[in-house]
């Protein structure tokens, strides 16, 4: 069939059913994304008004009493942040570097291939087989102790293959031309790497390393038995002490404390939940900063 | 000299060639003939490729440029390279111009203003450019970035130029700037130039050098290769008869 402007159409009937199809096609993915989102928002929702009654500036400072019943988390706060840093101080450099490595100096053979199935093999490992490894590796052999070095190390194991595997993608994202020019002008290959190839990836690899660091602050097992304590109400004063953590202090209290005021609880979870989200949003707010600055 | 690569598909077989100072040479042909290679080679451009043999010499004041002990780096920066897309680093402008000498240790600020400057004028840029030098060097138009590449490399202040097809994504009136600016460079610098069309190799030729299946077929001065080319290959090209 030709149309008054001359351009071949499909016959009437087959147009409208193609525009039902596409109706319907479309009906199911927003039905799809809704069943995604409803559920997630509604926990969210759930959390944040049933624990924001608990929030107060003496649940964020102060330590745990009455067997935990009281007072408030600051220990676990504490501990969970120190987790934290620990372990963005030895997954960044590392995970950074090993991206680095991968995705501009080593060639592509079957051993660098081998790697990077491992890097994403290991990315899926359950985090509990992170916690036992801690333990039996810095908890025990090294010695460590359970102890915040011990929880930091176990955490930044766990993350380091999530920050380099998006890492390397954000870096293999930079066209290769950039590379080739700069050489061109006579530049070394490091001096290409940081001053085009990384400013382009940085990005996408502060996304990696905060979405890494944000999943090793919610973690649970991998803390269980290298340096979480069930309940130790002050804070710790060096690396080798054993601290209480979010996650962990969260489990306890909803399952191994009778008793427990379901205020607190939520509370705990609040806290948590807001450290998490606020990492998330930082990566968000990072992203679309690079984004709109970008100047290709 | 002769270059391989390892999956043998582009290769140069025994060219021997003498490229004449302060003026343009061209390197002419159908595709796949080995003229990027060459070019590629002049500059060592192809160690980043996947060569496996590479024989011969280039000799570049009485230096072998090919030989292992040749700083490469420094050979980079005397032989400048335009290719055939225009590539702007994700910089400004004048950095893009600055690029090459900060990274071998001029800091002097007036020093790279004149080289932004005079390379700019070199490259018939200044015009357009010189009150936004500190826009992102990518809102400048595909004909403006590709004389922000000849004028990058230029900054420079290279002895040789090499040039791949560098105008063969511009229109006519941008691949007109970028021919008059060849036409002065010559003066001062020694232009290795793949041309885009026979039309742009008769055009800027002083000499020529037609290439044929990884063969240097015939050298001559450009005049002569296109109006009286001694090998018939040349001829039923340059007529237009293939390719």
């Amino acid at each position: 069939m030709i149309n008054s402007e001359g351009i071949h159409t499909a016959p009437r009937g087959g147009a409208l059913r193609r525009k039902r199809i596409q109706r319907f096609g479309f009906l199911g993915m927003t039905l799809a994304t809704a069943l995604t989102v409803t559920p997630i928002l509604l926990i969210v929702a759930h959390i944040y008004s049933t624990g924001m009654p608990a929030i107060s500036l003496p649940f964020l400072t102060e330590i745990p009493r009455d067997g935990m019943r009281a007072g408030g988390i600051l220990p676990a706060i504490v501990g969970t942040f120190w987790l934290t840093l620990g372990t963005a101080l030895v997954a960044v450099p590392l995970g950074v570097g090993a991206a680095i490595y991968l995705s501009e100096y080593a060639s592509d053979n079957r051993w660098t291939r081998a790697i990077r199935v491992a890097i994403i093999n290991l990315a899926g490992i359950p985090s509990v087989v992170y916690g036992l490894f801690g333990l039996g590796l810095f908890v025990l052999f090294l010695g460590f102790g359970t102890s915040l070095l011990a929880g930091s190390l176990t955490l930044a194991i766990m993350t380091i293959p999530v920050i380099i595997s998006t890492a390397e993608e954000a870096l293999r994202a930079v066209p290769n031309s950039f590379r080739v020019v700069s050489i061109s002008l006579g530049a070394t290959q490091w001096q290409t790497i940081r001053r085009i190839v990384l400013p382009q990836a940085l990005p996408g690899i502060l996304t990696g390393i905060i979405l890494g660091l944000e999943r090793a602050a919610g973690e649970t097992a991998p803390i269980l038995f290298t340096v979480a304590a069930f309940f130790l109400p002050r804070l710790p004063t060096s690396i080798f002490d054993a601290s209480m953590a979010l996650p962990y202090h969260l489990f306890v209290i909803s399952t191994q404390v009778p008793g427990m005021p379901i205020k607190i609880q939520y509370g705990t979870a609040v806290v948590l939940l807001t450290f998490v989200l606020g990492m998330n949003i930082i990566a968000t707010v990072i992203r679309s900063r690079a984004r709109a600055r970008r100047r290709w | 000299m002769s270059v391989a690569y390892s999956d043998g598909t582009e290769s140069l077989r025994d060219i021997n060639l003498s490229i004449p100072e302060k003026a343009t040479t061209v390197l002419f042909g159908p595709a796949g003939g080995g003229k990027s290679t060459l070019l590629r080679t002049l500059n060592r451009l192809n160690d980043l490729a996947d060569v496996v043999d590479c024989q011969g010499h280039v000799w570049l004041d009485d230096v072998d440029i090919l030989s292992p002990k040749v700083d490469v780096i420094e050979l980079r920066r005397r032989v400048g390279m335009v290719f055939a897309r225009p590539v702007v680093l994700p910089l400004t402008i004048r950095e893009n111009l600055t690029y090459g000498l900060e990274l071998s240790g001029e800091q002097n600020r007036s020093r790279l203003d004149d080289a932004v400057e005079r390379s700019l004028h070199n490259a018939a840029l200044w015009e357009e450019v010189h009150d936004r030098l500190d826009e992102p060097a990518s809102s400048l138009s595909g004909g403006q970035q590709q004389r922000l590449c000849l004028a990058r490399s230029l900054a420079l202040e290279p002895d040789i130029i090499l040039l791949d097809e560098p105008t063969s994504g511009l229109d006519p009136i941008s691949t007109g700037k970028v021919e008059t600016s060849l036409s002065h460079l010559k003066q001062d610098y020694t232009i290795v130039l793949v041309p885009h069309s026979i039309q742009q190799a008769a055009r800027t030729a002083d000499f020529a050098a037609f290439f044929l299946g990884g063969e240097l077929i015939e050298y001559a001065v450009g005049r002569q290769i296109f109006t009286n080319p001694r090998d018939q290959r040349t001829e039923d090209y340059v007529e237009g008869r293939f390719g």
